[in-house]
């Protein structure tokens, strides 16, 4: 991405969505929409038990809340993620199950609740292909499941190796390779060997460049060859692969830090995303989002990579999640301690 | 809730003489300028915290000092540092806990708190204050029954003899 002087990127606040009663932990884009005619879409959870599915109008770009996903989970509802296909949102609660939930006549309805975890689940995340479907929790462990026809899901493996609870689970966007950080400091990387086993292939620790503290989430660049990572330590970390090697090699080729951008964050950065235009939007405890770019010096070792904007006060509390919208709209969604969702506009 | 208590005879403090706080602004101020949060204000929140296992206040027990709180309005944020009765004491995360949740409930929503054990007097020091200053874990904590009922006997307005 190039990036000019005089050109400084903006972002402009373009509607702010109330409507849950607690803080919104997280938001995720249906990746179907957006383009082709289709109104953009996402989901949020929050505090207040509740999923709230909100739809863009085509005509006055306005944003409403189409549907309350209620009377499913009974505590927290912390994170949820679309099928690849968009056909179906799954979420994860501290109630400690999993929901799958599917537009069936005209509304959506909880097709699935996923049993398993000992006590409350963090995150979710579905496969490229929208077969696999992983889960990650404070017992420590990251849980896959396949998704079987009849809306049935059977899981197929329990990943143990984090010593403390697990934040967030991503998988690559184009492999089936399962990415994990924890409480414990550490992201581990899980593969699947030729026997239908997922292993752990590779830990990125303090020792090897990695976080000092809880590593609170992760994203991939649009090509899968670049990962950001963010942190309590109020740093975000860029990593990368050698993606020939993981598409030739068995799907798995080792990750090794590029840089560290430190100095940027004053408290904790809970969420960190990645445009498919190049920009890395991060939101924190400090009521602030800021986006990191490449420089224009034409070195492609991530070392550029520098801090483009930051909006002071983009909510009035702590910023739980940043999302960008698929497709070219450049839309960013950010969740809040202050109940709100703000949709911004990207510009420069 | 516990058979055996962790500090069998702690050491209590007198308490500090409430100062009446200045309620009559200086001529020059505005009066309907609201004044801002400082440091008494902040300990008047947290010293009739109950310890957990003794029918003491924090202040009395000398977890909580004034002189342990560091605050700073126009920047909206609070700093407490504790200091548990003994070095093992396994109720340090109920009493950062309890500091947290009376300061969220007292204070704007525009404060940032931190809430730390002071160097050196607790034998997991890191682990504890990691955890306190988890939002994730405290919102997980505040959901189960038998905690909130721990921090709310704790807070209970009834205790301010």
């Amino acid at each position: 991405m190039e990036f000019h002087d005089g050109a400084e990127p903006k972002l402009w606040e373009l509607q702010t969505l109330e409507g849950h009663n607690d803080r919104v932990w997280s938001v995720s884009w249906n990746p179907v929409t957006g383009s082709s005619g289709v109104p953009l879409v996402f989901a949020s959870c929050s505090g207040d038990k509740t999923v709230r599915v909100w739809e863009q109008d085509g005509a006055t770009l306005s944003w409403t809340c189409k549907e309350v996903l209620e009377e499913t989970h009974t505590r927290t509802v912390r994170s949820c993620a679309w099928s690849p296909c968009g056909k179906m949102l799954a979420t994860a609660s501290f109630d400690a199950t999993s929901a799958v939930w599917k537009y069936v006549g005209g509304d959506y309805e909880c097709v699935a609740t996923l049993e398993g975890h000992e006590n409350e689940v963090k995150s979710v995340s579905w496969n490229a292909s929208g077969s696999l479907l992983a889960t990650c929790g404070r017992d420590k462990s990251v849980w896959i499941w396949e998704s079987l026809p009849g809306n049935e899901f059977e899981c197929v493996s329990v990943l143990q190796g984090h010593k403390q609870d697990v934040k967030m689970v991503r998988w690559h966007p184009n492999m089936d390779v399962l990415f994990s950080c924890s409480y414990d400091n550490t992201v581990k990387i899980w593969a699947e060997d030729g026997d239908d086993d997922w292993h752990c292939v590779q830990t990125l620790t303090e020792d090897n460049n990695g976080h000092s503290s809880t590593v609170w989430a992760l994203a991939f660049n649009a090509e899968g060859d670049k990962m950001v990572t963010c942190s309590d330590d109020l740093t975000i970390k860029i990593w990368e692969t050698d993606v020939k090697q993981m598409l030739s090699g068995g799907g798995y080729a080792p990750w090794n830090h590029v840089c560290t951008l430190s100095g940027y964050h004053d408290r904790t950065i809970f969420s960190v995303h990645w445009s498919s235009d190049g920009f890395i939007a991060t939101g924190a405890a400090d009521d602030a989002i800021r986006l990191f770019a490449e420089g224009s010096n034409g070195l492609d070792d991530g070392a550029s990579l520098k801090m483009v904007m930051r909006k002071d006060k983009a909510h009035e509390m702590d910023v739980n999640s940043v999302q960008w919208s698929p497709g070219e709209s450049r839309i960013l969604a950010s969740a809040s301690d202050d109940g709100t969702i703000k949709l911004w506009k990207l510009e420069n | 809730m516990v058979s055996e208590l962790i500090n069998a005879n702690p050491v209590v403090y007198e308490k500090k003489e409430r100062r009446v706080r200045n309620s009559v602004p200086p001529a020059d101020v505005n009066e309907y300028s609201s004044e801002p949060i400082d440091q008494l204000e902040i300990f008047d929140h947290l010293r009739d915290i109950k310890d957990p296992e003794h029918p003491y206040s924090l202040e009395e027990l000398k977890v909580i000092t004034e002189d342990a709180i560091e605050v700073d309005d126009s920047n909206s944020y609070v700093r407490v540092t504790f200091t548990p009765t003994v070095e093992h004491c396994s109720m340090a995360t109920i009493i950062g806990l309890c500091l947290r949740v009376k300061l969220m409930r007292s204070l704007p929503p525009r404060f940032k708190i931190d809430i730390r054990i002071a160097p050196g007097s607790h034998a997991t020091e890191d682990a504890v204050n990691k955890q306190l200053n988890d939002k994730e874990r405290v919102a997980a904590a505040l959901e189960n029954p038998n905690l909130v009922e721990m921090v709310d006997e704790c807070l209970a307005p009834s205790f301010s003899c």
